[in-house]
């Protein structure tokens, strides 16, 4: 059992291409040292795999030692390990589960596998405490476009929607290509989007009337595409301010609206939006102002707990020693689809 | 002296305990597709059958290959995460000298491993402790003549290179190569050892790198091939 009151646990997210090392005590966050690899991808225009995975391998014991001493502790205080074992690239997350692995054999302490997703939410309680159960959480990222209801983060997750096609974090880098923006896209279009107006280009919105709670942005996507390629056929300027916004309003605009259909349909009143479109500008606002006339109460993590870290993954293992959840043996495998509703593995 | 050492570089997951004279314990299984299931279960069983734990362990040997690379990296990083937690060095040994070193041949000889997509990862020996050339990776076609082939990449291609050059082992085995490390391990002081493991800065992923390191080197995949990644062009049009 934990040597501490809280546990200590070291939490380790290598999905993607952030290698994120977190450490936690119960709630309380004591490091969140995340090296990340995007530099070498972005003259791709996107995360290349095995690119991604060969850094995870390089990075990971430095990461470890970043945060250990970030946090002021030694290995040996580590009362358990959480790691994702997934959704995400398989490859890279092989990297993590075998690093996680080892520090739990090495340690004598418990491995927890995690749902990547479950973790994006339970990050939260980080900053601003408990959650209430149920809530309803949006988790947008270039990698998901997910609405979940959330009756108990540690044990309890159940999806309501996703994208059919794109993530919407996969859509913005589309566009920022489009619009000769660099990659990842979700900053620069915020940034754009500022000078112009969301209402210049009535761009599609996907699935906004259909009754489900999924998402769609491949249209939106082309449309975009479409509508820019016109205009240079016709030798007119592109006004990337106004194009910027119009596509991130309807963006925007479905994720709140629908995150909302499930607080109504479920008749929750707590929201939380993680991610990394979680950091973007128009999305809080938007959110804020469609809670605050619902009556609900919404919650957004700071932009280091939204986009991917160890500090989430370390968070939903303290949840799960709290939870008294039976570990993870040794032989769980990397899982690049690991449903939703499988929390730790 | 106990050394730890795996290797994940081919379809065998093999772990093992060598105490600087015998291989106290052993496991080897034959997966390809399972390398980050198995290794820590059996660097466990091995530990757990020789009545071991880790802080008896004084040294971690892991196998850099070449070899596919997503298992050849789960190898690797057990093997630095596991050193950090013990508090002792980790080595690299690459993959195709254990291979050479448990092979029984008395003459020169080649050790060919698959390297998928129709090639092999090679190199060439002047006997079962020294290699004279690669590691490289080509076709089978392209491996040099006559010289018998150690390892599981002759014997998949001995349509190509001829059955009667085909020798065993197959796979390598964690006790070949805890074995052949222990023998640099025992010339060297800690001092010098401990400077082997550091891990250099920048990368060792060309074959050039890789050939200047002696058998013994840090926890560093061998990876030989670039990543498989193309810059795009423009963004491709919707409208035709
Ligand atoms: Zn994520």
């Amino acid at each position: 059992m934990s040597r501490h009151d809280e546990p200590i646990v070291l939490g380790i997210e290598t999905s993607c291409d952030e290698t994120g090392v977190g450490i936690v005590r119960g709630h309380t966050l004591l490091a969140n040292t995340v090296a990340s690899s995007m530099d070498e991808h972005a003259r791709f225009g996107g995360v290349v795999p095995e690119v991604a995975s060969r850094a995870h391998l390089e990075a990971m014991t430095p990461t470890v030692e970043s945060a250990l001493a970030a946090a002021g502790l030694r290995l040996s205080d580590i009362d358990a390990v959480a790691v994702t074992a997934g959704p995400g690239l398989a490859g890279a997350l092989l990297v993590g589960v075998a690093a996680a692995k080892a520090y739990a054999l090495g340690l004598g302490v418990p491995l927890y596998g995690v749902n990547h997703l479950a973790a994006h939410v339970a990050v939260d309680q980080l900053e601003h405490g408990p959650l209430p159960k149920p809530s309803i959480a949006l988790l947008v990222s270039g990698g998901h476009s997910s609405l979940l209801l959330v009756p108990d983060v540690a044990q309890d997750v159940i999806s309501l929607g996703s994208t059919v096609d794109d993530a919407a974090g996969e859509a913005f880098d589309k566009v920022a290509r489009v619009l000769g923006l660099p990659f990842p896209g979700g900053p620069h279009i915020d940034r754009a989007a500022r000078e112009g107006s969301g209402t210049a280009v009535a761009f599609p919105r996907g699935k906004y009337d259909d009754g489900t709670l999924d998402f769609s942005f491949s249209g939106l996507k082309t449309a975009v595409a479409r509508w820019v390629e016109a205009r240079e056929a016709a030798g007119e300027p592109v006004p990337v301010a106004d194009v910027a916004a119009s596509f991130q309003e309807a963006v925007v605009d479905v994720l709140t609206r629908k995150a909302l259909q499930a607080c109504a349909r479920y008749d929750v009143k707590d929201l939380l939006i993680g991610g990394g479109v979680a950091a973007n500008s128009r999305l809080r606002a938007l959110a804020q102002e469609r809670c605050d006339a619902a009556g609900v109460r919404l919650r957004v993590p700071r932009p280091g707990l939204c986009t991917d870290n160890g500090a989430m993954v370390a968070a939903l293992g303290a949840d799960l020693v709290a939870a008294g959840v039976k570990p993870s043996t040794l032989d769980i495998p990397a899982d690049s689809s690991l449903p939703i509703n499988v929390v730790s593995v | 002296m106990l050394v730890l050492a795996f290797d994940t570089a081919t379809p065998a997951v093999t772990a093992a305990l060598y105490d600087g004279e015998r291989v106290v314990a052993e496991s080897t299984t034959i997966d390809a597709r399972r390398h980050g299931e198995l290794l820590a279960p059996a660097v466990e069983q091995v530990l757990r059958e020789s009545g071991a734990t880790l802080s008896d362990v004084t040294a971690i040997v892991a196998g850099t290959g070449p070899g596919p690379y997503t298992g050849l990296r789960v190898g690797l990083v057990t093997a630095t995460a596991l050193a950090m937690t013990a508090g002792v060095p980790a080595f690299g040994v690459c993959t195709l000298d254990a291979l050479a070193y448990a092979a029984q041949e008395s003459g020169p000889f080649l050790v060919a491993t698959d390297a998928r997509r129709k090639e092999v990862f090679w190199a060439r020996y002047g006997d079962p402790r020294m290699r004279l050339d690669g590691p490289r990776v080509d076709r089978p076609h392209d491996l040099p003549g006559e010289l018998p082939v150690v390892g599981a990449g002759g014997a998949m291609y001995a349509d190509v290179i001829g059955a009667d050059r085909v020798r065993g082992p197959e796979h390598p085995s964690a006790g070949a190569l805890a074995a052949l490390a222990a023998e640099h391990l025992a010339t060297l002081s800690e001092g010098e050892a401990a400077e082997i493991a550091r891990v250099p800065e920048g990368r060792v992923d060309s074959v050039e790198k890789a050939r200047e390191l002696a058998v013994l080197g840090p926890p560093r995949p061998i990876y030989l091939r670039r990543p498989d990644a193309q810059v795009p062009g423009a963004p491709k049009r919707v409208t035709a």
